[in-house]
């Protein structure tokens, strides 16, 4: 049943490829094709990428209209982040949802911009920003606060509708 | 003994036994709200219906009585049929709740929701609303919403704590709980409500949104607000204690413990007042020294006073264990036979269902170890009569504030010339101490205590000092202290210099030049079992979780003598 045949493998080479010059000539013209072609970079940071509703940057929490957070500060997004990045601690306020976060901090060396936590916020409250330029020089700077991480609502509307369409 | 069948298990029974309470008996769970074993059957929330052949109906299991020959299923189609009938009744006016709610986490409802819920709710119309925020007592807070109406806290008022406080008012799914006119859940009992609440309608003012349950850990352990030693939880985070609840003993306090114990017996440990490092009295002013400097100056010091100068008090405040250590350095590194310990009775603290009139955890235990004057020595009385007239020049107190307890006092220990204190905090007693040693807390260390009734229990660490390591020493971990590193603010609470008492005077004999080979609470514990008849032949592993009762023998000759 078996039939004998040489077996060609990919490595070798036809007696065009071992000429060498066609291949030599398809990659340069590849090269020119490329140097002619309208350009992509961009001058960062001069110039700034901004991103889609789609993209995944640094995790914020909704600063509402009359500058409550939005967050109860149920722990839920603490306790689903893989990276134990979300610290939260919750007291109590007189407002209707009874608590509120007295603390949140998110340590951004341990954050991994998986999403997680906005999947799991049962208030919508914290969802990904397009923040994408993080910089810090020493450990204390990477976790942040409150006071960072709180964003007027209207800056995050199109994130808010993106989540609400596909989420 | 009589059987029944229960989804195909033969089962024995008591007579009288309802099929709840046989089942239990045998590890198998037939869910529950409103029943509970300490109260009686109430049979309003139908979660317990299961299928008996032969009966027309489905039978709720916490009121039906076994009888001989019975066949039970638990888990046919119809019974299941029928949980998951009550489950879409109840939620139907119950909240969403979970995320805000103090219980998620140790819910009833939450659980059984997941195992015996559809997942789905068909329920389109307004939910009821209801008060979410009552005020019950000092220590309670009712949410009318998450109320299930099934008055088992109605059953404890009444029942356990004898003190009729809650009840039901209006109809239908407009049924909620309220004080009486007048009252408030204020019993000294109230907050076990909040523990047999089987959703989150009762929550506790003291620890109320201060951690979600999962982030913290539980050690068994032991209350030391009296000499009934509830068995508790100690619950965790970050090292700090957040709350402490009861945990199932019958012989000692069933599902029980009093709010006294529950609010005030951890508050040191986490406290400004304490004392987290050994310090010196010199030129009238505690400096702060290392563990080699305070046990070499002591040493020096002690030398320097006749053996029937120096004085020792144990303390029913600490384990036993501690108290054994400290007559065998008096007796065997100092030579000394003045040794007692304080009693701490308040006639006002005692009731009929768990508290004590001996308000200190231990002193069944101090006496057992040992803490007894010598035939030649002196007794309590007697060795504060000695300091006044100059005859004890020094004094050595182990974890006993005895100066609170007797402000007279604070005049006669000046005229002593040194004085020596183990403390976990700060109070009268260190203000007066010329050498201060940092002692762990009960709830930093391993060790055993004795209740009234001679019952030894253990207690374990639930919070690390610098000397102890949580993942080395087996003790409780949350996730948080499992994945926490040293640069992380959730995992990196306070840790304390404190050592445990055994430990200090170990090290103490050291500079003394008496070398006592104990480096953990255990050891400590079986040379004592073979030392001292009454704790013959026991191991931490004997006493376990639960505590064993000593030999009533020792306890009498004790108690007498
Ligand atoms: S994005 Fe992911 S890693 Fe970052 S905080 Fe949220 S859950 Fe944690
Ligand atoms: S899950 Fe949402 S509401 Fe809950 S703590 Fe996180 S941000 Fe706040
Ligand atoms: S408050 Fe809790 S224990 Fe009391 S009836 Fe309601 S659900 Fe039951
Ligand atoms: S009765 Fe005593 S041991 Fe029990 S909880 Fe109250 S104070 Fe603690």
């Amino acid at each position: 049943m078996e039939q004998k045949s040489v077996k060609r493998r990919k490595k070798d080479l036809s007696f065009l490829e071992r000429i060498y010059i066609p291949e030599i000539l398809k990659g340069l013209s590849l090269t020119f094709k490329n140097m002619i072609r309208p350009k992509f970079t961009i001058e960062y940071p001069e110039e700034r990428f901004i991103p889609s509703a789609a993209y995944r940057g640094r995790p914020v929490l909704i600063e509402e209209n009359n500058g409550d957070e939005r967050c109860v500060a149920c722990g839920l997004c603490s306790r689903v982040c893989p990276a134990l990045a979300i610290e939260v601690q919750a007291a109590e306020t007189e407002r209707e949802q009874e608590r509120y976060p007295e603390k949140f901090e998110i340590n951004m060396l341990r954050c991994i911009f998986c999403g997680f936590c906005e999947e799991v916020c049962p208030e919508e409250a914290i969802v990904m920003s397009k923040d994408y330029d993080l910089t810090f020089s020493n450990r204390e700077e990477a976790i942040y606060g409150k006071d960072k991480l709180l964003v007027p609502v209207n800056q995050l509307q199109d994130r808010i509708d993106f989540l609400r369409k596909y989420k | 003994m009589p059987k029944f069948l229960i989804d195909e298990k033969e089962i024995e029974f008591q007579t009288g036994q309802t099929i709840i309470e046989a089942a239990r008996d045998h590890g198998i769970d037939i869910p529950h709200f409103c029943w509970h074993p300490k109260l009686s059957v109430s049979g309003n929330c139908r979660i317990c219906l299961v299928e008996v052949e032969k009966m027309p109906k489905l039978m709720i299991a916490c009121s039906t009585i076994a009888s001989e020959g019975m066949v039970v299923h638990t888990q046919s189609e119809k019974t299941l049929e029928a949980r998951n009938a009550v489950m879409e009744f109840i939620l139907i006016n119950h909240p969403l709740d979970c995320p805000i709610c103090d219980e998620a986490g140790e819910c009833k409802l939450q659980d059984y929701a997941y195992s015996h819920g559809e997942g789905e709710s068909r329920f389109t119309e307004e939910k009821n609303q209801k008060e979410k925020h009552v005020q019950f007592g000092p220590q309670v807070m009712f949410d009318g919403e998450r109320c299930i109406s099934c008055s088992r806290c109605i059953r404890f008022c009444d029942e356990i704590a004898k003190d009729p406080e809650l009840t039901f008012v209006q109809r239908g799914d407009s049924v909620t709980i309220t004080t009486f006119p007048g009252e408030e859940l204020d019993n000294p009992y109230s907050m076990n409500v909040i523990d047999i609440c089987p959703v989150g309608a009762l929550t506790s003012i003291d620890f109320r949104f201060k951690a979600r349950v999962w982030d913290m850990s539980a050690t068994k352990s032991i209350c030391t607000g009296c000499s009934r030693g509830c068995n508790i939880d100690i619950w965790v985070r970050n090292n700090e204690i957040l709350r402490l609840t009861p945990r199932h003993n019958e012989e000692v306090n069933s599902y029980w413990m009093c709010d006294y114990g529950r609010l005030n017996t951890f508050k040191n440990v986490n406290a400004e007042t304490r004392v987290d490092c050994p310090q010196l009295r010199r030129e009238g002013k505690l400096v702060k020294v290392g563990w080699d400097e305070i046990y070499a100056e002591t040493a020096s010091r002690i030398k320097s006073f006749a053996k029937d100068e120096v004085a020792f008090l144990g303390s029913a405040h600490a384990t036993c264990e501690d108290n054994y250590l400290l007559v065998k350095f008096a007796r065997t590194v100092i030579g000394s036979g003045i040794l007692d310990f304080m009693n701490h009775i308040d006639p006002e603290f005692g009731d009929d269902l768990l508290k004590q009139n001996d308000v200190a955890p231990n002193s069944m235990g101090a006496k057992l170890a040992g803490i007894s004057p010598l035939k030649s020595g002196l007794n309590f009385e007697g060795i504060i009569k000695a300091i006044r007239e100059g005859k004890i020049k020094a004094l050595y107190i182990l974890e006993d504030d005895v100066v609170s307890a007797n402000p007279h006092l604070e005049n006669i220990f000046a005229k002593l010339d040194l004085l020596i204190v183990h403390s976990s905090n700060y109070n009268n007693t260190t203000a007066l101490a010329d050498i201060i040693f940092p002692a762990a807390a009960i709830a930093e260390k391993n060790g055993t205590l004795i209740n009234f009734e001679g019952v030894i229990q253990r207690i374990k660490p639930a919070v690390v000092t610098i000397d102890t390591d949580r993942a080395l020493d087996g003790m409780e971990m949350s996730r948080l202290d499992k994945f926490g590193t040293n640069f992380d603010r959730w995992a990196t609470g306070v840790k304390r210099d404190a050592r445990a008492s055994w430990k200090i005077l170990t090290g103490l004999a050291g500079a003394l030049g008496h070398k006592m080979k104990f480096n953990m609470a255990e050891e400590v514990f079986s040379e004592m079992s073979n030392q001292i008849e009454a704790f013959k032949g026991l191991d931490y592993d004997d006493i376990g979780e639960t505590g064993v009762k000593l030999n009533v023998k020792f306890l009498e000759q004790k108690v007498n003598a």
